[in-house]
C-alpha cells in the first residue's frame, strides 16, 4: 500500500514536471533547427542556431524592442519599489485609524480590472499628449506611469514590514535620525530580502506586460518585446526557428532574474503570507 | 512661610516641566502622524489618478455613445444593447467557462502539488518544485505563441497523439470551437499552477508539523489530513489565491489574442478582447466598450463577495 502510494506520487510529480518542462525543451531545441525540422517535430538539437540568430537580427527589430522593454522594466521596478515600500512602511510603522481606512480603500483598487480603466487611461494620456509628449500617447512614460504604483506591492511591503523589529525605529530616532532617515538608513538595508522579492515580481510584470503597451504604443520603433513576439506569432508564413529564437531571448532576462534571486523570492513570499 | 514657599517652588517646577513635556509630546505625536502621511501620499495620489478616477470616468462613459471623441449621453441604451449583442454573449459565456473550469482545476492541482512537495521524506523535492514553477518565468505572450504552435494542425501534440495511436487523425485544435477552449484552459493552467503552488508551499511552512503527527497517531488517513487539517489551515491563502485567480481569468486577454485571436468565429473570444476590439479594432465606440468593461467590474465584485462568504461559512 505504502510503496504503491509512493509510486503514484513520484509518477504524478514526474508527469507534472515533464509537462512543465517540455515546452521549454522544445523552445530550446527549436532555436537550433530549421523551420522545416521544427514543423516535423524534431526534438533533437540541430546545427542551425547561428543561421537562426543571424536571420533574427537581420529581419526583426529585436534590439530596439529589447532596449524599450529594458528601459520600461527598470524604471517601473525602481519606482514600484520606492513608492510601495515607502507606503507599506508608512501604513505599518506610522499606523493610525485614518491610514488604516485609506489602506483598505487602496486595497479595493486591486479588484479593478485593467480592461475597465484602459479606455479612460488612454483618453487621459491622449489629452496630455500635446503638452507633455514624454508621457503622452506613444511614449514609454505613458507605459510606465499607470503600472508603477499598485496596491499589491503596498500590501506586500506592509505584510513584510510586520516582521521588521520596531525597536530599530526607536533606536534610530534616539540616534538622531529623521523619520525619513530611519527609513533610508535602517529600514531599507534591513529589508533587502523583501526588496529582492518585490523586484523580481515587479520586473517580470513589467517585462511581460502586453495589453497596456499594445493600447498606448503605436509606432513600430517604440514596440516592446511582447508586442514584437505577438506580431511575429501572427505572421502567415512563420519561420519557427527564428520566432523561437526571439521567444528564448525574450524569456532569458526574466528566467535569469528569477534563478539568481530565487531564495529571496521564496523568503519574500513567505513574509507576505505569514502576516 | 519661607519653608512653605520653597516647598511650593519645589513642587511647581516638576509640574511645569511635566506640562511642557506633555505639550511637546503631543506636538511630537501630531508631527509623527503627519510624517506618516508623507510616506503614503505619493502612492495614494498615483492610485487615485490611475485607478479610481478612471473607474469613475468609465462609469460615466458607459452611459455615452458615439464614434471616437464625439460622445453624447444616451442613458441606458448601452446597457440594453448588451443583452441583444451576440458577440458580448459569446464573450461572457466563454469567460464564464474559462473561469468555472480553469480556476478550480488550477487551485486543486496547486494544493495537491504543494502537499506532496511538503512531505519531508520526498526525494528530488527542489527539482520538482523548480520544474513546476518554471512556466511562471515565461511572458504570457511568449508562452501563448509556443502553445499555438504546439497545438497547431501539424504541431507536436498532434504528432505525438498520432504516433501513439491515441487519435485516428490529426485534430485541428485551434479551428474547433470545443478544442480551442480546451487549449486555452490547458495553457492558463500550465502557466499559473506553479505560481499558486508557491503560495501554498510558503503557507504550509508555517503549519505546525506536530498537528499532523497527532492526526497520524489518531489514525487519520492522508485524505482526512488533507481535508481536515491542510485545507482549513490554508483557508486564508486559498481565499486570496482564488480571488486573484478569478480576477485574472475574468480579464483574460493575452492568451486569447495570441493563441486563437478569439476564433474560430467567436468561440474563444473573452470579455477583455471584446472591449479591446470595440475600442481599437472596430470603429472606436468607447462608450459601449466601457459598458462591457463594467460587466467585468460587476462580476469581480459579486464573485469576490461570494468567495468571502463561502470561506467565512466553512470554518
Amino acid at each position: 500500500m505504502n510503496s504503491l502510494k509512493r509510486i503514484f506520487i513520484y509518477t504524478f510529480l514526474s508527469v507534472a514536471a515533464i509537462v512543465s518542462i517540455f515546452p521549454f525543451l522544445w523552445m530550446l531545441t527549436s532555436i537550433t533547427n530549421k523551420s522545416v525540422d521544427v514543423t516535423q517535430g524534431r526534438l533533437l538539437p540541430g546545427t542551425h542556431l547561428i543561421e537562426n540568430l543571424k536571420t533574427l537580427f537581420a529581419t526583426v527589430d529585436i534590439v530596439p524592442a529589447l532596449i524599450n522593454s529594458s528601459i520600461i522594466a527598470v524604471i517601473t521596478t525602481f519606482l514600484t519599489l520606492l513608492l510601495a515600500s515607502l507606503a507599506g512602511y508608512g501604513f505599518e510603522i506610522h499606523r493610525s485609524k485614518g491610514k488604516d481606512i485609506v489602506f483598505t480603500i487602496l486595497l479595493l483598487s486591486m479588484m479593478i480590472p485593467f480592461a475597465a480603466i484602459m479606455i479612460p487611461l488612454y483618453r487621459m494620456f491622449g489629452s496630455i499628449s500635446e503638452t507633455a509628449p514624454l508621457i503622452g500617447i506613444d511614449s514609454l512614460g505613458a507605459v510606465i506611469l499607470p503600472t508603477a504604483t499598485t496596491a499589491f506591492f503596498i500590501f506586500f511591503f506592509r505584510q513584510n514590514t510586520k516582521m521588521f523589529p520596531k525597536d530599530l525605529v526607536e533606536a534610530g530616532r534616539i540616534d538622531g535620525l529623521s523619520e525619513i532617515g530611519v527609513f533610508f538608513r535602517i529600514y531599507m538595508p534591513t529589508m533587502k530580502t523583501t526588496y529582492a522579492a518585490a523586484a523580481i515580481i515587479a520586473f517580470m510584470n513589467s517585462w511581460n506586460n502586453y495589453l497596456w503597451p499594445l493600447v498606448i504604443l503605436q509606432s513600430p520603433e517604440k514596440r516592446t518585446i511582447p508586442l514584437l513576439i505577438s506580431n511575429l506569432g501572427s505572421s502567415y508564413s512563420p519561420d519557427y526557428g527564428v520566432i523561437m529564437s526571439a521567444i528564448v531571448i525574450a524569456t532569458l532576462p526574466t528566467a535569469l532574474v528569477f534563478f539568481l534571486m530565487q531564495k529571496h523570492f521564496v523568503a519574500g513570499m513567505m513574509g507576505s503570507v505569514k502576516g | 512661610m519661607s519653608q512653605l514657599g520653597t516647598k511650593k517652588a519645589e513642587v511647581d517646577l516638576p509640574v511645569r516641566t511635566k506640562y511642557e513635556e506633555s505639550r511637546r509630546q503631543k506636538t511630537g505625536v501630531f508631527f509623527k502622524k503627519k510624517v506618516g502621511w508623507l510616506f503614503i501620499i505619493v502612492s495614494v495620489i498615483a492610485i487615485t489618478i490611475f485607478n479610481f478616477y478612471p473607474m469613475v470616468q468609465a462609469f460615466l462613459l458607459s452611459f455615452q455613445s458615439g464614434m471616437g471623441a464625439n460622445l453624447e449621453y444616451v442613458g441606458l441604451d448601452n446597457w440594453r444593447r448588451l443583452f441583444g449583442d451576440p458577440t458580448f454573449i459569446a464573450a461572457l459565456t466563454n469567460t464564464t467557462i474559462y473561469l468555472l473550469i480553469q480556476v478550480p482545476l488550477m487551485i486543486v492541482l496547486a494544493l495537491f502539488f504543494s502537499v506532496l512537495l511538503n512531505d519531508p521524506k520526498l526525494k528530488f523535492k527542489s527539482f520538482f518544485r523548480i520544474a513546476i514553477f518554471l512556466p511562471c518565468v515565461t511572458s504570457l505572450v511568449a508562452y501563448s505563441v509556443v502553445f499555438k504552435y504546439l497545438f497547431g494542425i501539424d504541431g507536436i501534440v498532434n504528432q505525438f497523439l498520432l504516433n501513439f495511436g491515441l487519435i485516428p487523425q490529426t485534430i485541428n485544435f485551434l479551428a474547433d470551437p470545443f478544442w480551442a477552449k480546451v487549449v486555452i484552459i490547458l495553457a492558463i493552467t500550465w502557466r499559473w499552477t506553479g505560481y499558486n503552488m508557491i503560495f501554498y508551499l510558503a503557507a504550509l511552512q508555517n503549519v505546525d508539523k506536530s498537528i499532523y503527527e497527532a492526526a497520524r497517531i489518531d489514525g487519520a488517513s492522508s485524505f482526512q489530513q488533507f481535508f481536515q487539517i491542510t485545507v482549513p489551515m490554508l483557508k486564508p491563502i486559498i481565499l486570496f489565491t482564488s480571488i486573484t485567480s478569478t480576477i485574472g481569468t475574468l480579464q483574460i486577454f493575452d492568451e486569447i489574442v495570441n493563441i486563437t485571436n478569439g476564433g474560430p468565429g467567436n468561440a474563444t473570444i473573452s470579455i477583455s478582447q471584446y472591449i479591446y476590439n470595440l475600442s481599437f479594432e472596430y470603429t472606436p465606440d468607447f462608450g459601449y466598450a466601457s459598458t462591457v468593461s463594467y460587466v467585468i467590474v460587476i462580476l469581480v465584485v459579486i464573485l469576490s463577495i461570494i468567495q468571502f462568504r463561502v470561506a467565512g461559512e466553512k470554518k
